[in-house]
Parts: structure tokens; C-alpha cells; sequence
């Protein structure tokens, strides 16, 4: 199996895995986050983090979720490496624009920057929620209030607002390639599929970067009010 | 139409002694090249002129000059064979090209394509990776007589399309991660679509994976950079089922 992982079809077959698996979890996040918009009282949402705090399926993927990310991150870099190493001499002229598009060329970049807003992403909410309770914002009934803490957050700072948008629109852009690169790198592809698969991508890439971006904005322009 | 004449042309290429000299590039221009001529035309016009100078020629390869022996292979203007699609660089025509332009001549840059002389790469990595896996085995009897084994009409013309493949290595130029892909899964593909190739279908998957990563190609990351680049369209379905005949090969060892 070890083996099979370092073979070039290996490595590509665990980052496919795992990507698939982190495109899930994106939408079930997204899901969940979405009622931060579609109840202004904050109650859905609560309810909704409560769940996901307490439901004994999601304890037990939390690790594994941890894992796939750690996985797909770190062997990013391995693979890029070895793809890298493949030529030693680069091109003086290069147009791969001609043949083809940015995103996949640069998954890496893309990758990258979607984990710098990650790690901010992990500092303010998920660190706080799980490890600080204590500090989190209380409601009428002495509970947790993660809707305060997420909604007082985007309402505070523009920069937060659009550093949150900025993050959405790049994991979008990242999923444009990936999803469906994920299926041709597990041989789940065919002359009819490649076109309807490249198209549920795109679709699934703009529903999560407008997605994610439209619950910053709610707040940003007042519109809970 | 008439062709018309290109003034003057900037030429500027890579030349290299042998694999173990460094090399570098050079600035030549030329004139008067009617946009008519191949680009390969142009190149001997080039020699030429050199030649009379005194310098050596710029070695390149070539051979059918019809686009279907596949040896021609220049990187031109950051695209393998050129800016133009589905042809070969000896079908490139300089009408692609405009005067006063600076056309920039690289070789194949990839690991597993070394450098033998100025824009010549050595492409027996192909070979290497045919002869791991890219046939079927007949042991013993004589010809099966025609259409003793039916093939369905799809699956004929999608193994004739793989095999349209005439192993230029532009998928390899093309490919940011020098990966072989497109190629391999070409060769693969025209067998595993025909029943005769089915035998083996497991263990040529394998062995020409396995001998396509020792030889130093980089892993497909989907670009989808070589089918747009490849003379003869090969579609990068075909390397889905390249990796579906692998991933299924491994998982019944
Ligand atoms: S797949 Fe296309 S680009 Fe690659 S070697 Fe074959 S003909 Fe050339
Ligand atoms: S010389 Fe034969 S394909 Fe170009």
C-alpha cells in the first residue's frame, strides 16, 4: 500500500480522496453557515452549532476531517515537488495560458493561500469555540452564543468582512480544477461525463465562493438589521 | 492568395554541443521568408545561411514532414509545436508568424527528454515505456482469420482514436510537471478498448506506470495542457481510464 501511495497515480489517488472528502465537509459547512442569514435572531444557528458540538457522528469525524486536511496539505508539497523536480531546465518562453487555465496550473498557490485563511479562520472561531468557551458570548439562557460571536465579528470590521470573501472566492477558484480533477485522477470519467463533471465543478465552485461570500456581506451592508 | 514575404525575423535559439556541455542562446535574424514556407522550411533557409557563414547548423529533428512520423519537436514561442493546433511543427506554416517578430526555439524540457545537440531531445524514454507493456503477446498459431472477434463499432473507433498517437512527446513539453500522461494512457487505451488487448490488461498498466515513473516523468495534475497541445487531439478521457485500469490493477494484486 505504502508503496502504491509513492507511485505517481498513488499520490495523485490520495489527494483525490481526500479532496472529495474536504469538497463534503465544505458543503455541510456551508449549509450550516447559511442560517446565519436565514434567522436573525441566531437561534437556527445555535442550534446548529450546538449540533455539530454535540452529535456523536461529527465527534467522530472531526479527527478524520483534521486528518484529511493535514493529508491533503502536507502532501501537496510533496507531490508539487516531485512534479517540479520533472524538469530541471525550465522554459525561457513560456504561454500556458494558450492551452491551459490559471487555476489549474496553480493549485498550489491557491491551495496556500486558502490554509494562510485557515489558520486565521481556525484562530477566531473553532480554537475559541472548542478550546475557550469561556470567552465565548452567552445568551438570554446561559448558553454558548456562536451567533454573536461569528455575526459581532463581520459586523466590527470591514477588513474581516472582505478578508472572509477574499478566502471564499479562492477556495471557489480552487475547487473550479478540483473537483473534477478529482474524479478523472480516480478513473470516474468518460467521454460524457468529462463535460457534465467540468460543469457540476464550476457550478459547485461558484455556489461555494458566492455562498461564503454572501453571509459576510449580510452583515457588512446591515442587512440582519 | 498570394503569400507574403516576412522582412526580417528574429530568431532567437537555443544551442547546445552534447548533453554535457551547458548550453545557451543565440540571436540570429533572417529575412525575407515567404509566409508560405513550413517552419522547418524556414529553419533550412536558416542552415543554410549559417552554413555559408561558417557556423555550425542548428541541429533539429525531422523526417515525413507530413505531420505523421511524429520525430519533429520544437518548442516555439512557449508552445509545443507552435501557435497554431493540431499540427506538427513541420505543418506549422510561417503565416502563423508576423515581421519583425522574435521567435524564441527551445527543445522538450523535461528529465526524462535530455538535450542531444542543440534542439534534438532523446525520446527513448517513449520506447522504454512501449516495451514495458505497450503490445500484446502472440505466442503461438497463425493468423486468426478476419472479424473472428466482433468489436463494437464505439469501442473500435475510440482504440483507433488513442492510437492515432504518433509519440511527439508535445504532451510532455506541454505538461507544467513534464508528465507522460496523455502518451501512456494513448497507448494503453487503444489496446484496452480491444479484446485482444484485455489479456493483459492489468500488467501493462502497471509495468508502463511503473517504468513511466522510474524514467523521471512528473505525475498529471488534470491541466488538461497536453490534449490541447497534441497534434493529433488525443483526448485526456483516455488518461481517466488509464487511471482506472491502474487503480484497478493494483487493487486486485
Ligand atoms: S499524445 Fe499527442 S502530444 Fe503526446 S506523444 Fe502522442 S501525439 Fe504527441
Ligand atoms: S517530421 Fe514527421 S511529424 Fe513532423
Amino acid at each position: 500500500m505504502s508503496k502504491f501511495l509513492m507511485t505517481s497515480i498513488g499520490r495523485k489517488f490520495l489527494m483525490s480522496i481526500t479532496g472529495l472528502f474536504l469538497v463534503m465537509f465544505i458543503g455541510v459547512h456551508l449549509t450550516i453557515n447559511l442560517l446565519l442569514i436565514v434567522d436573525n435572531s441566531g437561534e437556527l444557528f445555535n442550534q446548529g452549532a450546538e449540533f455539530m458540538a454535540t452529535n456523536p457522528l461529527i465527534k467522530i469525524m472531526e479527527p478524520i476531517l483534521g486528518l484529511g486536511f493535514m493529508i491533503h496539505i502536507f502532501w501537496s508539497f510533496f507531490l508539487e515537488y516531485k512534479n517540479w523536480k520533472a524538469r530541471p531546465v525550465k522554459y525561457a518562453a513560456k504561454n500556458m495560458g494558450a492551452s491551459s487555465s490559471w487555476a489549474s496550473r496553480n493549485m498550489l498557490v491557491l491551495g496556500a493561500l486558502v490554509l494562510v485563511f485557515l489558520v486565521m479562520h481556525i484562530i477566531d472561531f473553532f480554537w475559541v469555540i472548542k478550546f475557550n468557551p469561556h470567552t465565548m458570548p452567552k445568551t438570554a439562557e446561559g448558553l454558548e452564543d456562536t451567533y454573536t460571536l461569528v455575526a459581532s465579528l463581520f459586523k466590527e470590521s470591514i477588513v474581516y468582512g472582505l478578508f472572509y470573501i477574499l478566502g471564499g472566492v479562492l477556495l471557489g477558484i480552487h475547487l473550479s480544477h478540483g473537483f473534477w480533477s478529482a474524479f478523472q485522477t480516480l478513473g470516474l470519467n468518460n467521454k460524457n461525463w468529462l463535460k457534465r463533471l467540468q460543469f457540476v465543478g464550476k457550478l459547485y465552485a461558484i455556489v461555494i465562493a458566492v455562498g461564503f461570500s454572501i453571509i459576510p456581506l449580510y452583515f457588512m451592508l446591515g442587512l440582519y438589521k | 492568395m498570394a503569400d507574403k514575404i516576412l522582412k526580417k525575423l528574429n530568431i532567437k535559439v537555443w544551442r547546445q554541443n552534447r548533453a554535457s556541455e551547458k548550453g545557451k542562446f543565440e540571436n540570429y535574424t533572417i529575412e525575407n521568408i515567404s509566409t508560405g514556407s513550413s517552419f522547418l522550411e524556414m529553419m533550412d533557409i536558416l542552415n543554410n545561411e549559417l552554413i555559408e557563414k561558417g557556423i555550425d547548423p542548428i541541429a533539429f529533428d525531422h523526417d515525413c514532414r507530413e505531420g505523421i512520423c511524429g520525430t519533429c519537436s520544437l518548442y516555439i514561442n512557449g508552445r509545443p509545436h507552435g501557435p497554431d493546433t493540431e499540427v506538427t511543427t513541420c505543418q506549422l506554416h510561417m503565416r502563423k508568424f508576423k515581421a519583425g517578430e522574435t521567435i524564441t526555439i527551445e527543445p522538450w524540457r523535461a528529465r526524462a527528454f535530455p538535450v542531444i545537440k542543440d534542439l534534438i531531445v532523446d525520446r527513448s524514454a517513449f520506447d522504454k515505456i512501449l516495451q514495458a507493456g505497450g503490445f500484446v503477446s502472440v505466442n503461438t498459431g497463425g493468423v486468426p482469420d478476419a472479424n473472428t472477434i466482433p468489436v463494437a463499432y464505439d469501442d473500435a473507433e475510440e482504440a483507433m482514436d488513442a492510437a492515432a498517437c504518433i509519440g511527439c512527446g508535445a504532451c510532455v513539453a506541454a505538461c507544467k510537471n513534464s508528465s507522460a500522461m496523455l502518451f501512456v494512457s494513448a497507448k494503453v487505451s487503444h489496446l484496452a478498448k480491444l479484446p485482444q488487448g484485455r489479456v493483459e490488461a492489468k500488467s501493462r498498466a502497471r509495468n508502463m506506470i511503473a517504468k513511466m515513473d522510474e524514467l523521471g516523468f512528473g505525475g498529471c495534475t488534470n491541466t488538461g495542457a497536453c490534449e490541447a497541445e497534441c497534434p493529433k487531439s488525443i483526448s485526456i478521457v483516455n488518461i481517466a481510464r488509464l487511471n482506472r485500469e491502474y487503480l484497478v490493477a493494483r487493487m486486485s494484486e
